[in-house]
């Protein structure tokens, strides 16, 4: 249940960027950089005479479609690409062998032929009981992991019978509130065999400590455990603006899990460095990629100050992908993505860990490319962005439902996505070999040039003073801002086409879709009424003090959150806590 | 004498962050020649309310993705008409579903855009209403 097609959806249903506006022109906006590329060409002699013998009689005759040709970021792409667009690309250096540096061609020798990626659909709605229930039919369904969406008020640090949290409780994910309903969420799935991501970013400390504390009660070694905690505030700031504190102590937060990962769950991915919520706002592929390794860059840097080991820590930094509608584009953001982390993690920190060169990473398809028009169509652009994402060889994928510009999937529908893996993984024959499309001209050049573009915005994030001095002066949200814009105008114009939306339009009849039971929110508060009562107050206020204090200071605060959790201390009471502490963050609002 | 701009609110309510909707909405308006205060994430009704007789608006547009409309809308409709705002047009945006349509224009919604809707088709609808 995905949080893409629903929340990321906009008003208006958009999905990259254009051609530079004349007015931006000279302003930060990145240039995309592959016209340069195109001027070095020399092409052989055979190349030139088919220009003059083959293709010049063709265009005379019938000129070509457009004048240019850009994909859905605005990236311009040539007619045909040939050996004269890779002058100095060295197979052995750029490419290599999959499983080794740089990993272009994937992070495992054999890719999907050993181990096919993990199909982990976004689930959850209503209450813990609702989303339970959902996880066990999912998994009855041959899903081989757990993924979590948590409700707006667990995402903000708030209770289900907060003031704030009127209507949204149990909407766009399950709610939490406690110890309690994680150990209801969490029923008869067993935490020592299942895999499971919680996409959950301000409040992910807390939520973790409470994730380790059923893994406990199930009796599951912590050393053994796995699974992904979202954990990426900095993508908060910059696109979903789902945060609470303010950069510095959320950045603190996020460096103590880290450090407590460390020492006790080696297995479990303590974040998942977020890409997808920054295409999803508007960006260009290139800006995803770029802002979203710079933003990786940068934990490792606020690691390292906390004085961790790169090549201990980093193997558990994970990532997360967009996979958008513009097919060659996105297999080479995913090459390219392998790319720069291995040349960062070399030659930036030295470092010495095979596994801390590797990018994993996580793909979700594209929410803002789902339509409400036609939704059946949906089925068929989540296949395409689904195969690009195995092609560019994910370690993990979700697919989006049909439905999901109108509301949080039917079961009909999550099935129907998660069976889209299914037949992709075992009925295309993609899977049989490794990278089949390495060596293509046209994608190592975009590969080439995706990298390039990317590497320029790192450059000029890194003469900011990092991600987090950008984030305040609102650079990143205002190149997104930009793309966005610029790729809605081009839809208005027709210069981009959707179907069913701005061309090939059609009477349809309405959809039937997933109703939120409304009794939600009731059920949730009458739960919090009852926990409230029957928990030891004064151990709750004795471990939410001790929290303040150590908040205060400069100490682990994971040892302090699982306390707090483990005394049945709510959600929203913790979040406070830190609050009082830490302060929170409002954005300036740019439009 | 120059016409009078057409004065609108674009407002994020409930919890929800995800702005790219609200902020080309607000962008294509004042491209359109309307003047166009955005009021910024996670703003109550209350909030929406003082801020429309604040700012003196002929329009208010929502934007809500979150399912939280059917407690939303009508919290504010109810506001504004205590405030004695009773002309002024309120637009809502987003993943709303279809049943959900007719008790929100029931409760004074004007129209409802959903994803898809070209953002001329908005510029026009408040220049009909509000000409």
């Amino acid at each position: 249940m995905e949080f893409s097609g629903n929340l990321y959806h906009c008003l208006v249903p958009s999905s990259g960027a254009m051609r530079m506006s004349e007015q931006r022109k000279g302003s930060t906006q990145t240039v995309p950089p592959s016209e340069a590329s195109s001027a070095n060409r020399e092409p052989s002699a055979k190349e030139q005479a088919w220009e003059k013998n083959t293709l010049q009689p063709t265009l005379e005759q019938s000129p070509e479609r457009q004048a240019e040709f850009t994909t859905i970021s605005g990236h311009p792409i040539r007619r045909l690409y040939t050996k004269a667009d890779l002058p100095n690309w060295d197979p052995d250096r750029d490419l290599g062998f999959p499983g080794e540096p740089p990993y272009t061609r994937g992070i495992h020798s054999t890719m999907h032929r050993s181990r096919l990626w993990t199909m982990r659909q976004f689930a959850g709605f209503g209450t813990a009981e609702d989303t339970n229930q959902r996880f066990r039919y999912l998994l009855a369904q041959g899903q081989t992991g757990l993924s979590t969406a948590f409700d707006l008020p667990t995402l903000m640090g708030y209770d289900s019978d907060h003031p704030l949290s009127e209507g949204e409780v149990g909407k766009c994910g399950v709610a939490i509130s406690s110890l309690a309903d994680m150990e209801v969420l969490f029923d008869k799935i067993p935490l020592a065999n299942v895999t499971t991501s919680m996409t959950i970013n301000s409040p992910a400390a807390v939520i973790w400590a409470m994730y380790l504390a059923v893994a406990e009660k199930q009796g599951a070694d912590w050393k053994k455990i796995s699974g992904t905690l979202q954990n990426d505030i900095l993508k908060e700031y910059i696109a979903q603006k789902e945060y609470i504190y303010p950069p510095e102590p959320s950045m603190r937060l996020v460096i103590d899990t880290f450090e407590f990962g460390v020492k006790n769950t080696p297995k479990f991915n303590t974040i998942s460095i977020s890409g997808y919520h920054i295409r999803e706002a508007g960006s260009t592929a290139i800006q995803e990629l770029a802002f979203t390794l710079r933003d990786g860059l940068e934990y490792v840097e606020w690691g390292m100050r906390r004085g961790l080991d790169v090549d201990q820590f980093v193997p558990q930094l994970s990532f997360f992908f967009n996979a958008h509608n513009d097919f060659f584009e996105e297999i080479a953001k995913y090459r390219a993505a392998r790319r720069i982390w291995h040349k960062a993690m070399v030659e930036r920190y030295k470092s010495k860990n095979p596994r801390a060169w590797a990018l994993r990473f996580h793909t979700q398809t594209a929410g803002c490319s789902l339509t409400a028009q036609q939704p059946y169509n949906n089925v068929v652009r989540t296949a395409i962005q689904a195969l690009a994402a195995v092609l560019g060889g994910t370690q993990s994928l979700h697919t989006n439902s049909l439905d999901e510009a109108w509301a949080l999937p039917t079961e009909f529908a999550a099935t129907i996505a998660l069976r889209t893996q299914q037949i992709i993984a075992h009925e295309t024959g993609v899977t049989n070999t490794v990278d089949p499309l390495g060596g293509s001209y046209f994608v190592e050049t975009l590969t080439k040039e995706v990298e390039r573009g990317a590497w320029e915005y790192i450059d000029r994030i890194d003469a900011m003073g990092g991600m987090v001095a950008a984030i305040e002066r609102s650079y990143p949200q205002r190149e997104i801002a930009e793309a966005s814009y610029r790729y809605q105008v081009a839809v208005d114009k027709k210069e981009k086409i959707i179907v069913g939306v701005n061309d090939f339009v059609a009477e349809e009849k309405p959809l039937d879709v997933l109703q939120i039971d409304e009794t939600v929110a009731h059920r949730q508060a009458a739960r919090l009424k009852k926990l409230r009562a029957d928990r030891s107050q004064a151990k709750v206020d004795r471990r939410l003090n001790a929290l303040r204090t150590a908040a205060k200071g400069k100490d682990n605060l994971m040892p302090f959150l699982y306390d707090a959790v483990k005394s049945y201390a709510t959600l929203g009471e913790i979040c406070d806590a830190l609050r009082d502490v830490f302060g929170t963050y409002e954005e300036v609002a740019i439009t | 004498m120059p016409e009078k701009k057409i004065r609108v609110l674009i407002a994020k309510p409930g919890l929800d962050g995800h702005d790219r909707g609200a902020k080309i909405i607000a962008r294509a308006l004042r491209d359109a020649g309307m003047e166009v205060v955005y009021t910024g994430l996670r703003q109550t009704p209350e909030m929406i309310a003082s801020a429309a007789v604040q700012e003196d608006v002929d329009v208010i547009g929502l934007s809500i993705l979150s399912g939280a409309h059917n407690t939303i809308c009508p919290q504010l409709m109810k506001l504004l008409h205590e405030k004695g705002m009773n002309d002024v047009t309120v637009l809502v945006g987003g993943i709303i579903p279809e049943a959900d349509i007719p008790a929100l224009k029931q409760s004074g919604i004007a129209e409802i855009f959903l994803p898809g809707t070209s953002t001329q088709d908005i510029v026009d609808f408040i220049h009909k209403r509000v000409a």
